[in-house]
């Protein structure tokens, strides 16, 4: 049995950073990346289940990204995947989630596994939306925002809870095989050894194109995509008045602030 | 194509109030003449039908479904057979738990235009443009969607205020085909209880984030709200590494801090989430060395320092 978990390289903002000369991305340039948050816990949900198995389970991760992101799928090859898969090709630059999910999608009918995670968002571009729309194009049930899961494998159904607005959650059953997208907490993921690290670093990732997944150049891309960017810029954020000064200044003005409301409050 | 859909949302027979600010986006969106449908999805839709009595929603549909309770089978079936009657021009979710469930599956199905936590909407030359945060909100990013009849919206919360006055729409039944979901929900479950604090009541409160780095920081800064007589509370990760009680997190997957009117806030970053559940507070004062994170764009005053060393001065203030 397989559970196949959808990865993310993100990118977070240097310091200084330069929108590209198009004005539609960032300069790449001053873009610092790693693997998605949500992902660390999609993966650690997943080896968790392989490990409590009593029949084997493989546990393979995918990305739709350059070779940058091999580092990210090194990671979770030291955390426990047994594979990783990385789809590319230029002509997938510019896609949006709903053109990745097609390659993830494409991915998944080749693996054929009886899980598929998905972190619920990504950091940098939060599309919270990756994960559904791949289940959508490969028609499996579905249920976002997971922060508590329980599935033998094997079986045929899932019992898993959502996370809702206020910390509500809402017990559901699903018919596998099902997408599911995985909440931050739902478990604590594990660091990687020195040990395993090495290992991972020793592996084979296996990359493929998107001939091999059966893609057409135009069902990705920005052709592939539901939206387009037109435009990237640096909002004027309202911003917080700075209280300067050293830290003693600081702190007794924090406290006049306080005095001020209690004084309100009183 | 032409009209605007409103899916509104409703959870345990109540209409969230998210649904009402998504006929607000929809008022910046619509042509000349164009009419506002609302739809509301329900076991018993019609109890929701006053609710959504509000100016600028021309007609209010009521769709009868069998799920009590969200359900993604239904909705993507019933939203899309509704898509497919009344040929809207765009469609508005909001962006929230339930949506995340169905709206991106119902896009990549029914090849819709695609846009998600979008803040604001407008038309620029008769083109739908969408505006959203990138890298962690730090830039906005403004979208379009070429080429597409029907554009589907998640619209972040608290982007639009909510109409006020009250208005009498017409109201039309419609019939969503029955349907066998591949899920079943079971049951709601109250947030643990933890360690009895009242969040949701505390006027003052103190919340600590990832950059207090280590749990062993934790009692100093619980130390130090007893001193100033506030509530402590923290940021997701926090309560995720177990550091506090999850009845201690606030923003919007935790406890609603309704009540707080001063709220400081050390080495929190200000993830989205976090910074939505958070607005309605009258002062935000935010301790971060990173002079560059969101919190600082809710904040009404800003330290821009070491929180240990702001927390070391402050505590001998008290």
């Amino acid at each position: 049995m397989k559970i196949l978990v959808a990865v993310k390289q993100v990118a977070a903002l240097d310091e200084d950073f330069e929108i590209r000369d198009d004005g539609r991305d960032i300069d790449p340039d001053f873009l610092i990346r790693d693997l998605n948050e949500w992902d660390d816990f999609s993966l650690e949900e997943a080896v968790k289940i392989k490990e409590a198995s009593a029949e084997p389970v493989e546990v393979i991760a995918v990305t739709v990204g350059t070779d940058e992101a091999d580092e990210s799928l090194r990671k979770c090859l030291a955390k426990g995947a047994d594979r990783a898969i990385r789809v590319w090709d230029a002509a997938i630059e510019g896609s949006d989630s709903i053109a990745v999910a097609r390659v993830l999608a494409a991915v998944a009918k080749r693996e054929a596994p009886q899980l598929l995670f998905a972190g619920v968002q990504s950091s940098d571009q939060s599309f919270a939306s990756t994960g559904i729309a791949t289940a959508a194009l490969l028609g499996w049930p579905h249920a976002a925002v997971v922060c508590n899961l329980n599935y033998a494998p094997g079986a045929k159904t899932a019992v898993f809870r959502r996370e809702l607005e206020g910390g509500l959650l809402h017990e559901v059953e699903i018919q596998c095989p099902a997408v599911l997208t995985i909440q931050l907490g739902i478990n604590t993921p594990r660091y990687a050894s020195l040990r395993s690290i090495k290992q991972a670093a020793a592996k084979p990732i296996e990359q493929l194109s998107l001939a091999d997944v059966g893609l057409t150049e135009a069902e990705v891309g920005e052709t592939g995509s539901a939206s387009r960017v037109r435009r990237m810029y640096v909002p004027d954020k309202a911003r917080a008045q700075l209280i300067e000064g050293d830290v003693a200044q600081q702190a007794a003005r924090l406290a006049e602030i306080i005095r001020e409301f209690k004084g309100d409050a009183a | 194509m032409s009209g605007i859909l409103v899916i509104a949302e409703q959870r345990r027979g109540e209409l969230r109030p998210v649904s009402l600010e998504l006929v607000s986006a929809a008022q910046d969106l619509r042509r000349p003449g164009e009419q506002v449908a609302v739809a509301v999805l329900s076991a018993a839709p019609e109890s929701l039908v006053t609710a959504l009595g509000v100016a600028g929603v021309d007609e209010i549909v009521t769709v009868k479904v069998a799920a009590s309770e969200f359900d993604p089978d239904t909705f993507e079936s019933a939203v899309g057979a509704l898509i497919a009657k009344r040929s809207p021009d765009v469609v508005l979710v909001a962006h929230s738990v339930d949506s995340f469930g169905y709206a991106a599956a119902l896009a990549a199905r029914l090849g819709l235009g695609f846009a998600t936590d979008v803040f604001n909407v407008e038309r620029v030359d008769g083109e739908l443009v969408a505006t959203r945060g990138g890298y962690g909100q730090k830039v906005n990013v403004e979208v379009d969607f070429p080429g597409r009849n029907v554009v589907l919206l998640a619209i972040r919360g608290g982007a639009f205020k909510a109409p006020e006055q009250a208005a009498s729409p017409s109201v039309t039944a419609f019939d969503a085909a029955p349907l066998q979901s591949r899920a079943t929900g079971r049951e709601f479950i109250e947030p643990a209880a933890g360690d009895d604090v009242d969040m949701t009541g505390a006027e003052f409160i103190l919340t600590i984030g990832r950059g207090i780095g280590e749990e062993a920081k934790v009692p100093q800064f619980r130390e130090l709200a007893d001193a100033l007589g506030a509530t402590l509370g923290c940021s997701r990760p926090i309560a995720d590494a177990g550091w506090l009680p999850k009845s201690r997190q606030v923003g919007q997957s935790g406890k609603t801090a309704s009540a707080c009117k001063l709220y400081i806030a050390m080495g929190v970053s200000g993830a989205i989430q976090h910074l939505a559940g958070m607005k309605h507070v009258g002062t935000i004062v935010a301790v971060n060395t990173d002079a560059e994170a969101s919190i600082f764009g809710v904040a009404k005053y800003g330290i821009v320092g070491d929180i240990f060393e702001i927390a070391d001065e402050l505590r001998r203030l008290f």
